[in-house]
């Protein structure tokens, strides 16, 4: 077996940089939701030595020395852009798992007698040229063994955006294997990483050469696996169809502090909203409303609260009015004044199959399928919000501020790029 | 059955032969009926790498892309000599006319008043896209 992972390089700047080549060989960074923190970082920004998710007031001073542009998150651009990827990136292969906006899987069985890099290097000029973005491809007989053929492909110059494990010398692998932290195999993890380095085990080679089942013994049967698919024996299949999803979140930091719990309820009756659309498109329904707020942690003068709380319902439910109703139910109880509140959250939990749910015997509402559907296919066909929960609200104060948002390139007539 | 009119149909198909529903004959034309049009596919080469920009100044009329216009770019061709262009230059989007011809490569604007410009040794001209079609509105 063999297999593909095809990445794309700082994928948010990148398809800032597709519409706006004045970003070329700047320093580029993205924000998160609300220009709260940085999610991603061109390279000129990893060299200044910037990490993942530090926040964006934070950077000001080294902002204006070095001239770093900011831009807010466009996801409507980044989806479009995803979805062109990986559109084309599924014609190199019949078989492909999509495994986040910017990567994807492909399976190269019956592709082994071929030249792998030359193959890599030719979906690395399809995608640049007819999308603009730069990817890396790295190639392996696991998985495993391609995400960190990947990775090297990334940060090695030498292999030139490609890597084919399985053309490397025994040796040359050892030698790249004991060069890579044990912290970039896929599925260590944070926690993962320094239990290993307690050990002395601390790169990729040293864990290679670990006996699996000790592993598990002191692990986990998941770590025995990421072992046996390092040493190139296939345990993680292709997952063609996205697993429906186990639960659905949606919370947002607002664009200015709210107070009174009147703007709280507006926030999380519209998070449930967008949760309870997800829902109800995956077809589940949910047994539990989680729902959450908290102050800002970065601001250690104001007075700090945090809290959640989940609300089982009496039968799982995918009406958004049954799920707004639980989540303000748990809002109120956990809601104390005198807070600057900065942020707030809708998790949907325990979900289940909406054709195989179990009644409750007692159960006094059900929801009605009918006006959900209504209410999705009118949101589907005139914007998200159109119809919606009084709630929610009109005026929404305290909704995202995103202030250096890219327009829609690609996704709104209006907002085509220019060209003069 | 609610139906729900939609401000963006998705697909800009119409029946290639419409006939009344008469009470007594059928319309001979009805076994004819083929299919249904759809501008996209009249356009559109490569969906994943075509783009749709928007035209600003007039330094193209000459070729019949005027202010305003929406041109077509698909980013999957090559460009050769003579074929409208969306360049990269100065870090904005242009469109022009690339002209490569006795070893020097120049984007040529068509307007009088508008001056070539010209990709000398080392320089190095970024073509973004290839222009296929001008949608110009008449109303």
């Amino acid at each position: 077996m063999s297999f593909a992972l095809v990445d794309g390089n700082n994928f948010y700047v990148s398809c800032e940089r597709v519409f706006d080549p004045k970003l070329e060989g700047r320093p580029v960074v993205v924000l998160s939701n609300n220009d709260g923190c940085v999610v991603a970082r061109s390279a000129e920004v990893k060299a200044l030595g910037v990490r993942m998710g530090v926040p964006w007031f934070q950077l000001r001073d080294l902002a204006k020395k070095h001239g770093i542009v900011a831009k807010s998150s466009n996801y409507s651009l980044y989806g479009d852009m995803s979805a062109r990827m990986m559109a084309v990136l599924g014609r190199f292969s019949p078989d492909q798992e999509i495994y986040s906006i910017d990567e994807c899987f492909l399976g190269m069985d019956g592709f082994e007698r071929y030249d792998l890099a030359a193959y890599g290097q030719q979906i690395h000029t399809r995608i640049k040229q007819w999308l603009g973005l730069p990817v890396c491809v790295g190639f392996g007989a696991t998985k495993t063994l391609a995400k960190l053929a990947n990775h090297a492909a990334k940060k090695r110059a030498e292999f030139g955006g490609v890597c084919d494990l399985a053309a490397l010398s025994a040796a040359a692998q050892d030698a790249l294997f004991a060069s890579i932290d044990v912290g970039e195999v896929w599925g260590v993890g944070y926690r993962g990483t320094s239990r290993l380095k307690a050990l002395g085990i601390d790169n990729v080679r040293a864990l290679r050469d670990a006996d699996p089942k000790w592993l598990r013994r002191e692990f986990s049967v998941v770590l025995e696996r990421t072992v046996t698919e390092l040493n190139g024996t296939p345990c993680i299949a292709l997952e063609e169809e996205a697993p429906a999803k186990q639960q659905i979140m949606c919370s947002r930091a607002f664009g200015a502090y709210v107070y009174d719990l009147a703007g709280l309820e507006e926030a999380v009756a519209t998070y449930v909203g967008r949760a309870a659309e997800k829902l109800r498109r995956q077809g589940s329904r949910a047994g539990a409303v989680q729902v959450y707020v908290r102050t800002n942690p970065f601001k250690a003068d104001h007075p700090q609260y945090q809290r959640g709380l989940t609300m089982p319902l009496p039968e799982p439910a995918d009406d958004t009015r049954l799920l707004a109703r639980a989540a303000l139910a748990g809002l109120r109880r956990l809601y104390k004044p005198g807070y600057a509140y900065q942020k707030a959250g809708v998790m949907l939990l325990d979900l289940s199959d909406a054709g195989h749910a179990q009644g409750a015997l007692f159960a006094t509402d059900r929801g009605n399928p009918a006006l959900m559907r209504v209410m999705d296919r009118i949101n589907a066909c005139w914007g998200r919000g159109t119809l919606r929960l009084a709630a929610e609200g009109v005026h929404q104060g305290w909704r995202m501020r995103r202030g250096m948002m890219s327009p829609c390139y690609t996704t709104r007539w209006a907002e085509l790029p220019v060209v003069r | 059955m609610i139906s729900i009119p939609s401000p963006n149909p998705p697909r800009a198909a119409r029946p290639l032969f419409l006939s009344r529903v008469p009470a007594g004959f059928p319309s001979p034309a009805d076994d004819y009926v083929e299919c249904s049009l759809d501008l996209n596919e009249h356009l559109i080469a490569h969906r994943e790498a075509t783009f749709f920009v928007r035209v600003k100044g007039h330094s193209m009329t000459g070729a019949g892309i005027r202010d305003g216009d929406l041109l077509v770019v698909d980013r999957s061709l090559e460009a050769g000599d003579g074929d409208i262009v969306v360049a990269v230059v100065d870090g904005e989007l242009t469109v022009k006319r690339l002209s490569r011809r006795g070893g020097t490569v120049r984007l040529l604007p068509e307007h009088p008043g508008c001056a070539p410009i010209e990709f000398k040794d080392g320089q190095e001209l970024t073509v973004w896209g290839v222009v296929t079609s001008v949608i110009h509105r008449v109303r």
